[in-house]
């Protein structure tokens, strides 16, 4: 990445024409034909400088658009396909959007009366010649939050790269792929990477996880993303044998030591990473060392990300961290220019480790237990895949702690299953060895699934 | 299973997985004597619960002393 570039397209052909290409369900495209020809139908014109919402359901017709418009207009505003119906109106409110770009599936799914309205599309239309970058453009990204609107994040385009600041380009171009949708922030930032670097092979709302990876098998990949509830979803369709990539990445939720280690046991060969980052906070930091947590040394370092504990919580500053929000009172950063993550850490031995939440913890009558630490003692079962710890309201503490669990699958070296009732009764004490008894679940039931958000996280009903 | 019969095998069984010695079960014998602390009897409750259908804890005027009142707090509530 440039600094000095003005634009994504200008960043990306610093160096000369791109040779990478976009995969997508909809078709493949050369980055390098965006030289000199549209997914606008031609129309950027329309859209000058103006702010506009991208409604679009299709990733690659949106990636096209994100690389044709910015430089070009003011605003970027990024909607991810899964944004309700009722929330675009805030939206267009708080972000000041004159104008949409959406794709024949987002226009037919959402009505939206804007000045301009523009289709794109995946198949391209001949231009003499892409015009120059006006300005850096603003990124508004959407958080994701599971109840209630979802608040603008403001980025720039040097904020949303800062991460890659100074990286040189690989050897040979690399096939990155993600789990992520590029409109979040966890995806983006792989579309930015992926860009700069070689090829992306995007994924597709509702496409299954087994088709996804043969798609990406098919293009090569060497690099790969996705949140932890991602990669124990595909390490239990059992597709993640049609893929070798180099590196493996993981971010958006806690990785705790048996994700970190299923996939080190499915990809012996690749660098598993699991790194930090959110929307508001940009990316702090990457863990390569397959340990759950990450150094304390990190705390206090030097370096262009700053991360400190205060509160029990982090907070990061960072040439990666956004702008601020629009249209909300509650201001982004602290008078410091510190984000506060709301992610709770502890430190034990040289190592800090992720607690879970601020918000998500459950009390047990006046004792604190974090979801996520006991799902990691449950997870860490040979059996287990995934699990979900929640609240019971209860009479006599306020609340007591039960267990979700979603069963590993058969076979390989784990041979035959267990018996369900023997299963309970051994995570019980399983956990009853690891924990202390108000944190251990009272009641534990087997589940054939658990729902994972569109954004790709455990959806938590009490978060 | 009788309410009682499933009460006293859930006291049981809590102990058990609370490591707390459980006092024998009359009907005159003080919850607080019994060996269980509150979180046993959350759990207990929350167990009720699920095997019996009802949690009369939710609106219950007071606690039970005993566990006669204990067992009669449900056996009461069940009908």
């Amino acid at each position: 990445m440039r600094s000095d570039a003005r634009s994504l397209w200008e960043s990306i052909t610093a160096r000369g024409v791109p040779a990478g290409r976009l995969h997508g369900t909809s078709g493949c495209v050369a980055l390098a034909e965006l030289a000199h020809a549209s997914a606008l139908g031609g129309r950027l014109a329309e859209l000058r400088d103006a702010t506009v919402l991208i409604a679009i359901k299709d990733q690659l017709t949106a990636a096209l658009v994100l690389l044709e418009l910015d430089g070009f207009v003011r605003r970027l505003v990024l909607c991810a396909p899964d944004l309700a119906a009722e929330h675009y109106a805030g939206v267009i409110e708080r972000s000041q959007a004159e104008a949409c770009v959406r794709d024949a599936a987002s226009a037919a799914a959402v009505p939206l009366s804007l000045r301009t309205s523009v289709l794109a599309e995946p198949r391209l239309t001949p231009l003499p010649a892409r015009p120059a970058a006006r300005h850096a453009s603003e990124w508004i990204l959407l958080t994701s939050g599971t109840t209630g609107a979802p608040k603008l994040v403001l980025h720039t385009l040097a904020s949303l790269t800062s991460a890659l600041a100074g990286q040189p380009p690989p050897p040979q171009p690399l096939v990155w792929s993600t789990f992520y949708d590029i409109r979040r922030y966890g995806g983006l930032q792989i579309f930015l990477r992926a860009v700069h670097a070689g090829s992306l092979v995007l994924s597709q709302a509702e496409e299954p996880v087994l088709g996804f990876l043969e798609r990406a098998a098919a293009a090569g990949v060497t690099h790969i993303s996705g949140t932890p509830s991602h990669w124990r979803k595909a390490l239990m369709s059992g597709a993640v044998t049609r893929i070798a990539p180099r590196y493996v990445r993981l971010s958006g939720e806690i990785a705790d030591q048996a994700v970190l280690d299923s996939l080190r046991g499915a990809f012996p060969q690749a660098t598993v990473a699991h790194a930090f980052a959110s929307t508001e906070a940009g990316v702090a930091f990457e863990v390569r060392d397959g340990h759950a947590g990450f150094p304390a040394t990190l705390l206090g370092g030097g370096g262009p990300v700053e991360l400190r504990v205060s509160d029990e919580t982090l907070r990061v500053r960072s040439p990666g961290t956004a702008t601020c929000y629009l249209g909300e009172a509650e201001s982004l950063r602290a008078a410091d220019g510190f984000v506060d993550t709301g992610d709770r850490v502890e430190e034990r031995d040289g190592r800090c480790h992720f607690m879970g939440r601020r918000g998500g913890v459950i009390n047990v009558g006046g004792q604190k237990v974090h979801p996520e630490e006991v799902e990691a003692v449950i997870n860490a079962h040979p059996w287990v895949r995934m699990s979900l710890v929640r609240a019971r309201r209860n009479a006599i503490t306020g609340a007591i702690v039960t267990a979700d669990v979603v069963l590993a699958e058969e076979g390989g070296a784990r041979g035959a299953r267990p018996a369900g009732d023997v299963l309970t009764r051994e995570l019980a004490e399983h956990c009853r060895q690891a924990l202390a008894a108000h944190k251990v679940p009272a009641m534990i039931r087997i589940v054939p699934a658990l729902e994972v958000s569109p954004s790709g996280k455990l959806v938590r009903p009490n978060a | 299973m009788s309410v009682r019969s499933t009460i006293t095998s859930q006291f049981q069984q809590v102990a058990i997985e609370q490591e707390r010695t459980l006092a024998p079960l009359s009907d005159d014998l003080k919850l607080v004597q019994s060996g269980l602390d509150s979180l046993s009897f959350a759990i207990i409750v929350a167990r009720l619960e699920d095997a019996l259908g009802i949690d009369p804890f939710n609106d219950a005027a007071e606690f039970p002393v005993t566990f006669g009142d204990f067992v009669r707090l449900y056996e009461n509530f069940a009908k």
